[in-house]
């Protein structure tokens, strides 16, 4: 059992909490992932690392609130445990050598771009940061981007905050600026990624992205995680979660992750008339 | 007298047309009269060849003496000597293969079921006992074990009995391994390994879930926390897929993630939160004992149509063949001598189809077996919605990785001598993670010789 150390609601749809995991909080390092399950009957999910604290003994998970598993996830508290908490897993994030990179997140994967903007803030690289959100209300994470970044842009679907606009449109603007990019570093949803990867493509800039497929135990046993990388099999739990962007088989990607989408809307349903809630 | 009847005594079973649509176990166990009146079949042969065939060496015609006087909690202890695993071991043993093909009654009529009776002793005991064993006492040396599967499980329980302090390592949520993740409940209930395992924990072994070595800590890290030998039983965990067209469509599962998903997270259950997709038409390609698990529990999930898709011909089936007499029983299809080329999808990426050729067989080649060959022009389409892919399975790289000076062979496996060495000092290794996939009894016979040799090890020191 994992305890809750502070659980803090970042917006309506997404919270963050810090769990008691030491041995984890040891290892981990930024692009990592742990899985979870919150109770006894509960599935195994993926989520990565946003931040951790080796003194601590604690690692955070910023989580959005999409299904049955984060619903019920969202109603345990500070001082409550989670049920199973494993990692650190997959490849971390390559960061070393690398000068100026564009980091590009979108909506909750800004959780996931931030400690990786962050450590490469730290190795003293000149960070770009563009992150996207729906709406003024669904921003996270400003004022820690703000603090390792050289360059911020905020972008919003309608404009309530930032500027209005994708994050492909920023990111189009600062390179057509001149900014000249040993990388971009793109996590969010696969659909923004996949139009990043176009527009990084078109400009030869090396982009890195982070999956995060459908998988159940993380140490490469199911398979379920499978991509098409390169025309390769690969599996994101053990081979990733980052990839080079411009090999990934977006399409596959997304259609993989619909595979449950049905028995996902019903058990979210079946959850939230259980916490009285309303389906959003 | 013995009892000089040329067949076995049945075993009872769940009615197969009942079975195939619940998750219970299928065998029902013999009755006190049923495993006397087995026993009784036993000529206590003085050379013991069916000892022989034991993997861990347990005293066969002892223990069925001990059935005939009716003295099962003697007969449960006879075989606990040598045996961490019992009440597992009497369900999924290929002991046809094993002791029962040395047994002399099977010279003229059927061999002694000694399965049956081994099982039925076990779960006498398990019904019987008030007692849990109790912790030796402890010798001050500390030995860790990494994965909770059958060769880990053993080694921990032969080494406690000893009186070290054991600690298993597993990096799911629950011990077990393949005890749990991979074989159905209906062959081997949970609750079954749960009791060995606690029988462990009250031997003194430490369970230490949701740790994966060579992530969470790393084997030399177990050194510097004080343990003096350790034993990488990390089983053989990285499904094999065929590297066909459309083997990422949805639809397409690994046997060890469909079975994971039914049994570990109990996707049959309706309050779990785990999905499983709903399949009317199902094919599994293979055709070992994964194969026909795989096969039956897509069945029991309400599959209209299951089909074993094999590449070879009924009688080179590597399942035991007690397990392919149930599947055919329980409505399975068997396409034999068909290969897949392709799976075939919609417009949603969802399993249409799997194009398959015909197979006949031709020259042995060098594992004995002959060879299949494609029929020319004999392509078809076999009409499934669901496409599990179970053809074998390779040792996880992850310890192998992150351990400096441990060597493994080109398949993965990591190289360790007969006693269980491998090329570092302290370190052990056995099971499906030395020899690839392989049984359970295997594993826990490997399991049980590198106890030994840590035991000496440390002793030496």
């Amino acid at each position: 059992m994992y305890k809750i150390l502070r659980k803090k609601v970042l917006n309506p749809t997404v919270t963050l909490m810090d769990v008691e995991a030491p041995l984890i909080a040891k290892k981990a390092e930024p692009g990592q992932f742990i899985i979870l399950r919150v109770d006894e009957a509960g599935e195994r999910i993926p989520l990565t690392i946003a931040d951790y604290d080796r003194e601590a003994g604690t690692i955070t998970i910023i989580f959005q609130i999409v299904g049955a598993t984060t619903e019920k996830l969202n109603q345990l508290n500070e001082g409550e445990y989670i049920h199973d908490f494993v990692g650190p897993l997959g490849v971390p994030s390559h960061t070393e050598g690398l000068k100026k990179v564009a980091v590009v997140g979108g909506g909750v994967g800004c959780a996931i771009a931030y400690p990786i903007a962050k450590k490469l803030h730290a190795l003293g690289a000149e960070v770009h940061s563009i992150v996207g959100f729906r709406n003024k209300d669904l921003v996270i994470l400003e004022d820690e981007f703000k603090a390792v970044s050289d360059v911020m842009k905020m972008m919003t679907d309608d404009g309530s905050h930032g500027e209005k606009g994708l994050v492909t449109n920023a990111l189009q603007a600062l390179i057509e600026e001149g900014n000249v990019y040993d990388e971009v570093i793109t996590i969010g949803p696969l659909i923004m990624m996949k139009f990043v990867c176009k527009l990084t493509k078109e400009h030869n800039i090396p982009t890195v992205v982070s999956m995060n497929p459908i998988m159940i135990d993380g140490t490469g046993m199911c398979g379920g995680c499978r991509l098409t990388v390169g025309g390769e099999t690969k599996f994101a739990c053990v081979d990733g979660p980052d990839f080079d962007g411009h090999l990934v088989d977006f399409d596959e990607a997304i259609e993989r992750s619909s595979m449950y989408r049905d028995f996902e809307r019903h058990k979210h349903e079946e959850t939230c008339n259980l916490f009285k809630k309303e389906v959003k | 007298m013995p009892n000089m009847s040329l067949k076995k005594n049945e075993m009872p079973v769940q009615d197969p047309m009942v079975r195939n649509g619940n998750f219970l176990e299928v065998a029902l166990g013999y009755t006190e009269e049923q495993a006397v009146n087995e026993a009784e079949r036993c000529l206590n042969c003085k050379n013991k060849p069916c000892v022989g065939g034991c993997p861990v060496s347990i005293d066969i015609p002892a223990f069925i003496s001990k059935i005939k006087e009716r003295d099962f909690e003697g007969a449960y202890q006879i075989i606990s000597k040598s045996s961490a695993l019992p009440a597992v071991c009497g369900r999924v043993c290929p002991q046809e293969s094993q002791c029962e093909s040395k047994c002399v009654r099977g010279i003229k009529g059927e061999p002694v079921a000694i399965g049956r009776l081994e099982r039925f002793v076990a779960d006498w005991h398990n019904a019987h006992a008030t007692e849990k064993p109790e912790k030796p006492v402890s010798n001050g040396h500390k030995c860790a074990i990494i994965g909770a599967g059958p060769s880990g499980l053993t080694c921990a329980g032969d080494l406690a009995r000893l009186g070290y302090e054991v600690t298993i390592f597993e990096a799911l949520h629950l011990a077990g391994g393949v005890l749990v993740y991979g074989i159905p409940e209906f062959r081997l209930p949970k609750k079954i390994v749960q009791n060995e395992i606690e029988n462990l924990q009250a031997l003194g072994v430490k369970v230490e879930t949701n740790v994966v070595v060579g992530r969470t800590i790393e084997v030399d890290e177990l050194f510097d926390m004080g343990f003096e030998a350790i034993f990488i039983g990390s089983g053989a965990g990285l499904p094999n897929f065929m590297n066909i067209p459309g083997e990422n469509l949805k639809g397409v599962y690994s046997a060890n993630e469909f079975l994971t998903r039914v049994n570990l997270m109990k996707a049959y259950r309706p309050d779990s939160d785990t999905p499983i997709k709903n399949s009317k038409n199902v094919a599994i390609v293979g055709g070992g004992n994964v194969a026909m698990d795989a096969a039956r529990s897509a069945k029991r999930l309400g599959a209209e149509n299951v089909y074993i898709v094999y590449r070879r011909g009924m009688s080179e089936l590597p399942a035991r063949k007690e397990e392919v007499e149930h599947a055919e029983e329980e409505g399975i299809i068997f396409k034999t001598l068909t290969s897949p080329v392709e799976i075939l999808g919609d417009d949603h990426k969802f399993v249409t189809g799997m194009k398959c050729v015909e197979m006949e067989l031709g020259e042995p080649d060098a594992s004995g077996r002959r060879r299949p060959i494609v029929k020319p022009d004999s392509e078809f389409v076999l009409d499934v919605d669901c496409v599990i892919m179970s053809i074998g399975t390779s040792p996880n790289p992850l310890i192998r990785n992150t351990t400096k000076g441990l060597e493994t062979n080109k398949h993965g496996c990591f190289i360790a001598d007969e006693n269980g060495l491998t090329s570092r000092e302290g370190v052990y290794a056995g099971g499906d993670a030395v020899t690839g996939a392989a049984t359970v009894i295997l594993a826990m016979g490997a399991g049980k010789t590198a106890a030994k040799a840590m035991d000496e090890y440390i002793k030496s020191k």
